[in-house]
């Protein structure tokens, strides 16, 4: 315990010499040093390590470190799931989408958020009643261990790779400019304080900061959209008709975003089943203590994400009226060359400035604190999914067949974890100057194509066999890899080619199906023993899955 | 599980009525939110002027922006509903089928 307080002090005056020494970096650069964003974030982030060492006191087994020791409420449980999931990319995305483009930009987060409400018809409850620690305990309940356990954290690695790719390229990007850091400053400062909460507090810390930054978000984020409001008398009417009088009547309605039927469905199928299988949020299911508490979380998580959508959607429309034509805004060397009004920094920095417009700079650097919390909050919840997945699935169900005790295994876990910080610092690196349009699309597709149809069917279809589940999710994990290099994101804007060989944006309509398709088919055809006794499970599966008899401590026997 | 303790609880009415319920329930507020948001979703894709369409005489603001709200609005409410019932209906059911297996 001592050796281990000794390297948290280390990390900790570590990290401040990294920040301390951007910082000094930053004023020589010409980037405007950013002084109330820097003191606000050093309070967030002095007070998340204090939580750090709390909670570090209070993670002793590997159950407190995948799960917090399953004592997570509902309501805590609900609030850090929509931490999770506002990303800063949402954020500042969907607000600089909505400036752009109006209604578009609620068409997408719509879209973000509908997945939920079948998360809890269909995936909570059975999935807090069957698993432990990830989902592929669930997907693996009755199957054989080690082929579905090396897929679903396949699929979970995949999946937590490339959303930490797009964090972190964000991250640095976004530092860069609200700081006035250096981009590989900002990225190992990231890093390296993801490692520490992580490796030290566990899941209860990762929960704890998801927390405190979804309160401070939703703060922000309302006091913007009231005081945009307050400028109207609270009339959407009057919001609006200003609004399309400095952009035009176009962004009341539909634009390009959905452009025809088939990539619809496909966007769609890709928003509502993904996000039923990414494996960060999964993992938020087993922090609670039962099936009731894990309805509850969903409850309070789509209320809360359903609210933050609606107040991105008047930020952006307030950007619009406050921040688009304002000089001190706009990128006058970009609008020399380019021409139009650019925003200094690009269209995603629109609720960043409306922050500047409508509190001046200490709300400014209030936003760009709670902006960068949101980058660590995140990055943090992914690599801990990343870990367990590495641990738990891997070392101890694969490697070790089970037989491995939890403090080893929790030893394992934080090692992956401070591997995956150093991998998630390197692409961060790596990628700063590539176009990474593509790779959120990217993982919501894995996980909607591979994870998504392996977990649900092993809850509910009777006949799934290893070798069905084995083959249709690998072809759903293909088919959609291939799609998306083959689809115009890859194939035209980023290897240059003239014509995409798959016409569409989002492959989910065809990777969905084939795994679907491939699960089924590689199922009924399975005529071994292995294939009988495992349908035979299912009914004691199904009994838990329904009820959580034999789940944690929901019977004393 | 041991095997008695499946049969058992298989046969339990109280485990018979929650299945049958919850799965029905289950799967009528899934289809509901499906409808709901592919009919938005393709409304847009097949006809986008439609959501476009003012909502009065010499109004700026479209039909879209209400009916985007109000699947926001619908998908939180369908949440609501299905928690609503499952903590007291499904969970008063679970609750009857553990003591049954305690007395066991």
């Amino acid at each position: 315990m001592m050796n281990i307080n000794r390297i948290f002090l280390f990390l900790i005056l570590g990290s401040i010499a990294v920040f301390a020494s951007g910082a000094i970096e930053g004023e020589v650069t010409k980037q405007a040093l950013n002084i109330p964003a820097i003191v606000m974030f050093v309070i967030f982030v002095g007070a998340t390590l204090g939580i750090t060492y709390w909670a570090a006191k209070r993670t002793k087994s590997a159950k407190d470190f995948y799960t917090a020791g399953g004592g997570i409420t509902g309501f805590q449980n609900g609030m850090a799931i929509a931490g999770d999931y506002m990303s800063a990319a949402s954020f500042l995305g969907i607000s600089g989408l909505v400036y752009m483009k109006g209604y578009d930009g609620l068409i997408y987060s719509i879209g973000f958020l509908v997945g939920w409400p079948i998360i809890l018809f269909m995936i909570a409850e059975p999935l807090r009643n069957l698993g432990k620690y990830t989902f592929a305990d669930v997907a693996s309940y009755r199957l054989r261990q080690t082929p579905i356990r090396i897929l679903a954290a396949f699929g979970s690695i995949a999946t937590v790779i490339l959303y930490l790719i797009a964090q972190m390229v964000g991250s640095g990007q976004l530092i860069m400019l609200l700081f006035g850091l250096q981009y590989e400053v900002a990225v190992v400062l990231v890093g390296v304080l993801m490692i520490l909460y992580v490796t030290f507090g566990g899941m209860l810390a990762t929960t704890w900061v998801q927390i405190i930054k979804a309160f401070l978000l939703l703060a922000g984020a309302t006091f913007m959209a009231v005081a945009v409001m307050a400028h109207y008398d609270f009339s959407f009417g009057s919001l609006f008709a200003h609004a399309t009088e400095l952009k035009g009547a176009s962004i009341m309605s539909p634009g390009g975003l959905v452009s025809d039927p088939i990539s619809a469905i496909s966007l769609a199928i890709a928003l509502m089943f993904g996000v039923a299988g990414l494996p960060h949020i999964l993992m938020r299911f087993f922090t609670v203590s039962d099936a009731k508490e894990a309805r509850k979380s969903v409850f309070y998580a789509t209320g809360f994400i359903g609210y933050f959508y609606i107040l991105t959607f008047i930020i952006g429309f307030g950007a619009i009226i406050m921040v688009l034509g304002n000089p001190q805004y706009l990128d006058v060397a970009k609008q020399a060359i380019e021409g139009g009004q650019p925003l200094l920094g690009g269209s995603n920095m629109a609720a960043v400035h409306l922050s500047h417009a409508v509190g001046g700079d200490f709300f400014l650097g209030f936003i760009s604190a709670v902006a960068f919390a949101t980058i660590l909050a995140v990055v943090s919840g992914l690599t801990l999914a990343g870990a367990s997945a590495i641990s738990h699935d891997l070392y101890a169900s694969v490697i070790k067949k089970g037989n491995v005790d939890s403090m080893k295994e929790m030893q394992v876990s934080k090692i992956a974890t401070v591997v995956l910080g150093i991998v998630a610092i390197i692409m961060g690196i790596m990628f700063e100057k590539q176009n990474i349009a593509f790779v959120v699309g990217l993982a919501f597709a894995i996980a909607a194509s591979a994870n998504f149809p392996i977990l649900f069917l092993s809850m509910y279809w009777r006949k799934l066999t290893t070798r069905g589940a084995l083959y249709g999710g690998s072809i759903g994990l293909a088919t959609a890899v291939i799609l998306v290099i083959l689809g115009p994101t890859v194939w035209v804007d980023l290897l240059k080619n003239e014509v995409a060989i798959f016409p569409y944006k989002y492959p989910a309509l065809f990777s969905v199906v084939a795994a679907f398709i491939g699960i089924w088919f590689f199922s009924i055809t399975d005529k071994s023993q292995s294939a009988k006794d495992e349908e035979a499970a299912f009914e004691a599966q199904f009994i838990r899955a329904q009820t959580g008899i034999g789940a944690d401590g929901a019977v004393d026997h | 599980m041991h095997k008695d303790l499946v049969e058992k609880i298989k046969n339990d009415p109280n485990y018979q009525e929650l299945v049958s319920k919850r799965s029905s329930f289950s799967l009528k507020l899934t289809i509901a939110m499906l409808v709901v948001y592919f009919a938005f979703i393709l409304t847009i894709a097949f006809d986008p002027s439609l959501l476009g369409t003012p909502l009065s005489e010499g109004s700026v603001t479209t039909v879209g922006i209400p009916v985007g709200m109000a699947v926001i609005v619908f998908a939180f409410v369908v949440t609501g509903i299905y928690t609503k019932r499952a903590n007291s209906e499904f969970d008063d059911l679970t609750n009857k089928i553990k003591d049954a297996v305690k007395e066991h």
